[in-house]
């Protein structure tokens, strides 16, 4: 028995800012499902299941939330799933949401993922306390500073690089009215001015704390036919995990994130995936991660990703543009962060990235990663249905 | 035609008032050797791994990551995670079986309920705008659940005390379980309820496999076929729902297929002895039904994965003989918010 093939035919989400006071965590999530509804031309009562996904409940203090959101997610008298894989959750919960509809379990899913981070403070957050881990680190950006540093040193790529990533996003971000941040007197010398947070990391190459949710409606070939808007097809699809820390690691390249795009590629039957996919929506949080996934996604070979930054390659009319609506550099409501990706990758396909929009996107990767550079999902949507 | 999908394999940790001594992996660890040398299985033959936990037991932010440590997901793995009971883990490895993706899965969960003060911590699963400010515990919600059921004359209290005892003389033969043989009701802890009526707080871990098809048959003598699995989410605010019945628990059992033919026994994720009256009613269980054989959640209750015990524990009397089509059932949030329900069978 063959799979079902999985549609997107509804994409919403909030005006992503830092701090929501003017709407509950109910009032959040339920902004995005209405958007998302209101795409697909679908009312509640059209929706069979809701997957909802979120990073760790410590961020707004709710513990499994999903609980309390059923009712503002319309999932009363429906099955209700929460995933939560880290920071690569909104990519997992798309993809446990299209999997439901592969299986045939149901016809039409509502995917969501939302965090509130004005509730608290992420960055203490993700700060474990003593004995989990020493007083050396503070937040995310203190765990991946060395990663960073590791990269340089084997690639021996110039010090800007970083710089210019945070400049394309930012300024992408300006063609994106959901995007957190719009710096419209953004330049190149005022990110390399900005402070230094975490050595080579500077204030300007990091991710914002957001309040934002994001979702999908993800339907099976029947739903596909019945949609008033040009539908995103799944292509392929995967998730990989490896531990956070062991002997022989390789936290610049994962050997998880290879693994899980060569799965997604031989799923889609790309050989080429520089060649024959158009654009790529990544979870970049610190500006260096674009040139180390574009290497660890196939895109570069090894030590040449920054090469491709460096020749604006990557720019949104570049060859193969990357994190066209802005990126999580400037939008990241954790948990929310993988599915807008995504997302975005879903409306490319779609042609229905507005002023953010990639010229003959036909096939385009979304990717979110999460944990110590450990749990990846990826997926690739099209706009054509998959051939089998 | 749909993939035939079983429980190949079961095992669970003892469930111990406390496990001071033992982080959540070391929790685990036995657990997840003791389910893959059931079937000879090493963790690079499973096709698929998915887990559940919480991080408000653990404590911390991402403690799942911790545990994936125990499986050692490496090469790396294809693993998911939810922030729910392990029977919906299971659940999303059950789909994904049906994909074909995958032909086995390894799915775990474990939870440690003893380093807070649990019916504290439990409140935080509330509205957090309208209820959990109030700090309403598990116990007191389930108490106005039980006083609901007496008024409306589904029960009484020596009914109940008569649940928590045969689960809890059921419990006698099973050497996982924490509460076992003659244990007294006590005195009430939350009017109507007594400390009889209400599960032990304990800590534990629980791993099952799933296997599609003839790969089924190949790891186990007399696979647990799940004939049907489904679950259904009720509405979260208490004063809009009729706590005397549980629609979610009735809607998803018939998804399941339940009602199509009897049962002969249930493994019921009922924690509180009121809970076993409510499931009763919604799963039209008579008494030719063996009813938590195991001794049920009132024996232990290990948080996060007293469902996926459930499941495993009904999975196990059918390898071993003992069932032919059992029910299985999970539960989360407060007063049976969600539920879920799965169908085993066994080939004769």
């Amino acid at each position: 028995m063959s799979k079902e093939p999985v549609a997107v035919v509804g994409i919403g989400q909030t005006r992503h800012v830092a701090a929501r006071r003017d709407v509950s965590i109910a009032g959040l999530v339920r902004e995005a499902a209405q958007r998302a509804l209101q795409d697909a031309e679908l009312t509640w009562a059209d929706i069979d299941a809701v997957v909802i996904g979120k990073a760790p409940d410590f961020f707004e203090g709710v513990m499994m939330p999903e609980l309390y959101l059923a009712d503002a997610l319309g999932a009363v008298g429906k099955p209700m799933l929460r995933v939560h894989t880290a920071g690569s959750v909104g990519g997992s919960t798309a993809l446990v949401a299209a999997n439901l509809v592969a299986a045939r379990a149901h016809g039409t899913v509502l995917t969501l993922a939302f965090e509130k981070q004005s509730e608290s403070n992420a960055m203490w957050g993700l700060s474990l306390p003593i004995p989990f881990q020493q007083p050396l680190l503070a937040g995310a950006g203190g765990f991946f500073a060395p990663h960073v540093r590791a990269y340089m040193r084997r690639t021996g790529a110039p010090d800007t690089v970083g710089s210019l990533v945070a400049y394309k996003d930012r300024r992408n971000a300006l063609k994106n009215p959901y995007a957190h941040l719009h710096e419209h007197d953004i330049t190149l010398e005022k990110v390399q001015a900005s402070p230094m947070l975490w050595d080579p990391i500077r204030y300007s190459e990091t991710c914002p704390s957001s309040d934002g949710a994001c979702a999908m409606v993800l339907t099976d070939r029947a739903g596909a036919a019945r949609s008033p808007r040009p539908p995103a097809w799944m292509l392929g699809g995967a998730m990989r995990s490896e531990p956070t820390l062991f002997a022989g690691k390789d936290c610049v390249s994962p050997q998880a994130g290879k693994d899980c795009a060569a799965d997604v590629y031989r799923q889609a039957g790309i050989a080429d995936p520089r060649r024959e996919i158009d654009a790529v929506e990544m979870y970049v949080p610190f500006s260096w991660y674009e040139p180390m996934w574009l290497e660890n996604l196939g895109f570069a070979d090894e030590g040449e990703g920054w090469k491709l930054t460096e020749s604006g390659v990557t720019e949104l009319d570049g060859d193969l543009p990357v994190n066209m609506s802005g990126g999580v550099l400037s939008t990241n409501p954790i948990g929310a962060s993988g599915m807008i990706r995504f997302a975005e990758a879903a409306l490319q396909v779609r042609g229905q990235a507005g002023e953010h929009q990639v010229d003959r996107a036909r096939r385009v990767l979304g990717h979110a990663y999460g944990g110590g550079s450990q749990f990846f999902s990826m997926w690739l949507v099209g706009a054509e249905p998959p051939a089998s | 035609m749909t993939r035939e999908i079983a429980v190949v394999a079961f095992a669970q940790s003892d469930t111990l008032r406390t496990t001071e001594e033992q982080s959540e992996v070391e929790m685990l660890m036995p657990v997840l050797h003791d389910v893959l040398e059931q079937t000879g299985l090493k963790t690079a033959d499973i096709g698929f791994t998915c887990s559940g936990s919480s991080d408000y037991l653990a404590g911390r932010a991402f403690s799942f990551t911790l545990a994936l440590d125990g499986v050692g997901a490496w090469p790396p793995i294809s693993e998911s995670h939810v922030e729910m009971d392990g029977a919906w883990a299971l659940y999303e490895a059950w789909t994904k079986l049906l994909t074909g993706d995958a032909d086995t899965a390894l799915v775990y969960s474990y939870g440690k309920s003893s380093p807070g003060p649990l019916r504290d911590v439990l409140t935080r699963q509330l509205d957090p705008y309208y209820v959990a400010p109030l700090w309403p515990d598990s116990v007191a919600l389930a108490a106005l659940q039980a006083q609901a059921l007496i008024d409306a004359g589904d029960t009484d209290e020596s009914a109940l005390a008569a649940v928590a005892a045969r689960c809890r003389t059921d419990a006698s033969v099973n050497s996982r379980a924490q509460l076992r043989g003659s244990v007294p009701q006590g005195d009430y802890l939350v009017r109507p309820l007594r400390t009889g009526d209400c599960p032990p707080i304990g800590d534990g871990a629980a791993a099952v496999i799933l296997a599609a098809g003839e790969r089924a048959r190949e790891l186990c003598a007399r696979p647990a076929w799940i004939r049907g699995i489904d679950h259904r989410i009720d509405a979260h605010a208490l004063g809009v729902r009729d706590l005397t019945d549980s629609p979610s628990t009735r809607l998803a059992a018939e998804k399941a297929g339940a009602f199509e033919r009897p049962v002969d026994t249930a493994e019921l994720h009922a924690p509180f002895t009121s809970q076993e009256v409510v499931l009763r009613k919604a799963l039209e269980l008579d008494d030719t039904v063996r009813v938590n054989p195991s001794g049920g959640p009132l024996a232990a209750n290990p948080i996060m994965a007293a469902g996926l015990v459930r499941i495993g524990e009904a999975a196990a009397r059918i390898h071993r003989g003992e069932s032919d089509r059992a029910l299985a059932h999970a539960t989360s949030g407060p007063c049976l918010q969600q539920n879920l329900v799965a169908v085993l069978e066994g080939e004769s």
